[in-house]
């Protein structure tokens, strides 16, 4: 399982490159997605399956959450994709295109079939879920509770888009809405919402500019297509210095309030309320996860 | 069969030379005698030509003769079409058995070294490096006698010593008037330094410089003078500029390759020796580049400037000294064209003789004032022995450049280093051929974490310097394991028992030979 909680970042490798999969573990992405669907051509199907197997059980990336993504649901790769992905023990199998809850369910019990019959730990392994059509946005809160399995729902821009006859551009209003149904279904569910993938891999004050939306939402994460991205996106995620400070002012003034049997504190003039404390620390617990040391703090 | 002290089995002669084996990076004395020089006083009477029509009439004019030693700088890279040019006339004269003696070999093509090679033109090769199809060559042991691979700073040391003595210099100039005044700096084929070049002139019998853009008297700018010079020949083309900033700087976008520049210049900026006035190297190879790039930003962000920057200078070095963060920059090899055209442009980055730059057997060069020197390699051993020759089926891969005397000489030398490449192993338990001694090296930088050399003299000082930080630090052997589970032991090349190349260190002390691969 992984060593470490962070979903700030999941790099997408191709299962067909050995040599990619391997390289990919030195990157700073928090998770990697070993891909069996998108990035594999329909002939090479059987050979990523006994790749990323094989790489997974054999030169599994220490202190990296590892994904496989499997080919869709209704896909006639599903079973075998299933049965290799569950085998080498990922920490969770991501699926593509899921639009209904009864899909994820669908799914849960046939990892269950080949957790037992491997003599795997039931429950193990965990699902994250691609929300790639209007449909799939729609029954977002439902898919987010399909499974206890569901730790994750991430939204695919592309197809999305294609689903509503829209065009994607870069400044993204388009999946605006999607991001909004796919967050607040996470929320409610109490699991990572994972922001669309910024497709141009060249581009990189596109993806600054993206990120900002990215993390005004309060996504948790997002996937990324190139190594290149990866610092980009962890920074996006990792608190400034700026915010670090007030989250401790703030944890400081309850702090003090509560050996001073106050009720309630200010910080600068405003009142520190209940949402400010919660801000406050998944701000200090985000700088921790990102290895910056925060001192002096009662969490 | 004798043994150095890294345990490198070396014959005691190998045809008639006699091997000197390695005992350290700081054992064999200086010589205690003067320097030998080829050099011939010179009496050219006011009015006199130095002018030949032709590269034939200039070498008939300098007396070469079979079995004598030619020379030729490398600043032309890829580009150059000097060497060509004077080997075809050599041939045409019949000249045979000759011992080339470039500063490094360069790939030409149409006609190949490989042609000399074979039509008896050429008889032995002294360079810091062979590779391409005069590699194969040499290692199919087509050459009778073995080829001598010197690192940079050893060339001047080994013509001031008179083990290697040249006959006739042959010195491509991008630029120079009809008395020898020359220069690489100004003209079509500009390359930029010619370092390579002075203690060629200095100590050749006869120097015969070769341009294709005469000026009028006296050239300026003036790298080699005419008190040196015996002959000047004007042709159509020396060089492809296209190719002259070819075959060594770029910048890469391989995220891998752009992480460990990352971590070296990380490395670079967490010791205490970053400071105003520290100085540094990093090469021209695509790692290098970028880290050139990541500490520049350090510096802007921290206030810091270099001293100076030294040895072979892409344009990310002169990027820098635009911007203020370095004072001096030292050159002495021009990557590209804007490092070729910044000698003349920018007053303090300036051409400095390779001797200068990297001899340590002479009263002091500039690598023994360096701070930070970033090395490629093709492979590290668990002893941070260094192979820069030979690749994993044995093939001749690069030159051993200014690597060991960077590494012998800079008080942090760093190699950056991708711990796999292809399929093949960069991090071994032994190195195929021994390049840079292992204490010379500090650290190696690689995309799976830092590894600090516990037998380098600034161990404990750099170690604790890290510790500081949050850079991930492994033992040598932990990288050594971890590529080894990810490809496996590659299978041992077979050789014969020819020594087909001789490496020797910065001190002429043989460090390593390179034996002919077997073909069963």
């Amino acid at each position: 399982m992984s060593k470490t909680e962070l979903m700030r970042t999941s790099l997408y490798v191709g299962g067909t490159s050995p040599a990619r999969m391997i390289q990919s573990g030195f990157y700073h992405a928090d998770c990697l997605v070993y891909d069996l669907e998108d990035a594999v051509s329909t002939g090479e199907k059987d050979a990523a399956r006994f790749l990323v197997y094989n790489a997974i059980k054999y030169q599994r990336p220490k202190d990296k959450y590892i994904l496989i993504r499997i080919n869709g649901i209704y896909s006639s790769e599903l079973d075998e994709d299933l049965e290799a992905a569950v085998r080498a023990q990922p920490d969770a199998i991501r699926i593509p295109k899921v639009e209904y809850a009864e899909e994820v369910a669908r799914i849960d019990e046939k990892i269950t079939v080949i957790e037992k019959e491997a003599g795997l730990p039931v429950g193990g392994i965990q699902i994250w879920c691609n929300i790639e059509s209007y449909q799939g946005a729609l029954n977002a809160r439902d898919i987010a509770k399909a499974s206890p399995r569901v730790v994750a729902m991430a939204l695919g821009a592309e197809d999305f888009t294609a689903s509503m006859a829209a065009q994607r551009t870069k400044s993204g209003w388009e999946i605006f809405y999607a991001r909004n149904l796919v967050l607040m279904a996470c929320r409610e569910a109490g699991i990572s919402a994972q922001d669309a993938v910024f497709s141009d891999i060249k581009d990189m004050d596109g993806l600054q500019r993206d990120l900002e939306m990215t993390r005004a939402l309060g996504f948790d994460g997002k996937t990324c297509v190139h190594p290149s991205q990866i610092d980009a996106v962890n920074a996006c995620f990792t608190p400034t210095e700026k915010e670090i400070l007030n989250a401790q002012r703030v944890l400081d003034a309850l702090r003090q309030a509560g050996m001073n049997h106050t009720g309630v504190c200010t910080v600068d003039g405003g009142m520190v309320d209940k949402p400010m404390e919660i801000r406050a620390r998944t701000v200090l617990a985000k700088a921790k996860a990102a290895g910056i040391e925060v001192g002096g703090i009662v969490q | 069969m004798i043994k150095n002290c890294l345990g490198r089995e070396l014959p005691e002669r190998i045809g008639d030379y006699v091997v000197r084996p390695y005992m350290g990076p700081y054992d064999t004395p200086a010589p205690g005698k003067t320097v030998v020089t080829r050099r011939m006083a010179g009496h050219w009477i006011p009015g006199e030509s130095k002018r030949k029509e032709t590269l034939r009439d200039a070498i008939l004019a300098s007396g070469l003769k079979d079995g004598m030693t030619i020379s030729f700088h490398h600043a032309f890279r890829e580009g150059d079409q000097v060497i060509a040019q004077v080997l075809t006339v050599i041939r045409e004269l019949g000249i045979k058995n000759l011992r080339f003696a470039p500063s490094a070999v360069v790939n030409i093509r149409n006609p190949s070294i490989v042609d000399f090679v074979r039509d008896g033109t050429i008889g032995r090769i002294e360079a810091s490096g062979i590779r391409g199809e005069l590699g194969d060559s040499v290692l199919a042991g087509e050459m009778e006698n073995p080829v001598i691979l010197r690192p940079h700073g050893a060339r001047p040391r080994a013509i001031e010593a008179g083990e290697l003595q040249i006959d006739v210099a042959f010195i491509g100039a991008s630029a120079a008037d009809d008395y020898g005044n020359c220069t690489g700096q100004i003209g079509p084929n500009a390359c930029g330094s010619l370092g390579y070049a002075f203690v060629d002139t200095y100590h050749a019998g006869c120097v015969i410089v070769v341009t294709d853009y005469l000026v009028e008297y006296p050239c300026v700018p003036r790298s080699i003078s005419q008190q040196y010079v015996d002959y000047v020949v004007e042709v159509d083309s020396i060089g492809d500029p296209s190719k002259i900033g070819a075959g060594a700087a770029r910048v890469t976008k391989n995220p891998r390759d752009l992480l460990i520049a990352e971590r070296t210049a990380n490395l670079i900026t967490a010791s205490r020796r970053f400071k105003n006035g520290f100085s540094f190297q990093t090469g021209a190879g695509a790692i290098s580049i970028a880290t050139t790039k990541y500490l520049a930003d350090c510096m802007k962000e921290r206030g810091i400037k270099a001293g100076f920057a030294l040895g072979g200078i892409p344009a990310a070095i002169i990027d820098m000294y635009d911007k203020g963060l370095i004072r001096v920059v030292e050159c002495s090899q021009s990557f590209d064209a804007i490092a070729a055209q910044a000698i003349v442009s920018r007053p303090n980055v300036v051409e400095i003789d390779n001797a200068d730059y990297a001899n340590a057997y002479n009263k002091g060069c500039f690598l023994n004032r360096e701070d930070f020197g970033v090395l490629g390699a093709l492979e590290v051993d668990t002893d941070f022995h260094v192979n820069i020759l030979t690749g994993s089926s044995g093939e001749m891969m690069g030159g051993l450049g200014g690597g060991p005397d960077v590494a012998g000489a800079a008080e942090i030398p760093i190699v950056a280093i991708p711990i796999i490449r292809g399929r093949t192993p960069s991090i071994v338990k032994r190195v195929r051929t021994l390049c840079t001694p292992g204490e010379t090296i500090a650290a190696v930088v690689t995309e799976a974490g830092i590894a600090l050399n516990p037998n380098h003299k600034n161990y404990a000082e750099l170690k604790e310097d890290l510790e500081k930080t949050n850079l991930k630090l492994v033992t040598i052997e932990e990288l050594q394991q971890l590529v080894e589970g990810m490809t496996g032991v590659p299978k041992p090349i077979q050789t014969t028992d020819k020594v087909v190349c001789i490496v020797e260190y910065r001190d002429g002390t043989v460090i390593d030979v390179i034996r002919e691969v077997s073909t069963r």
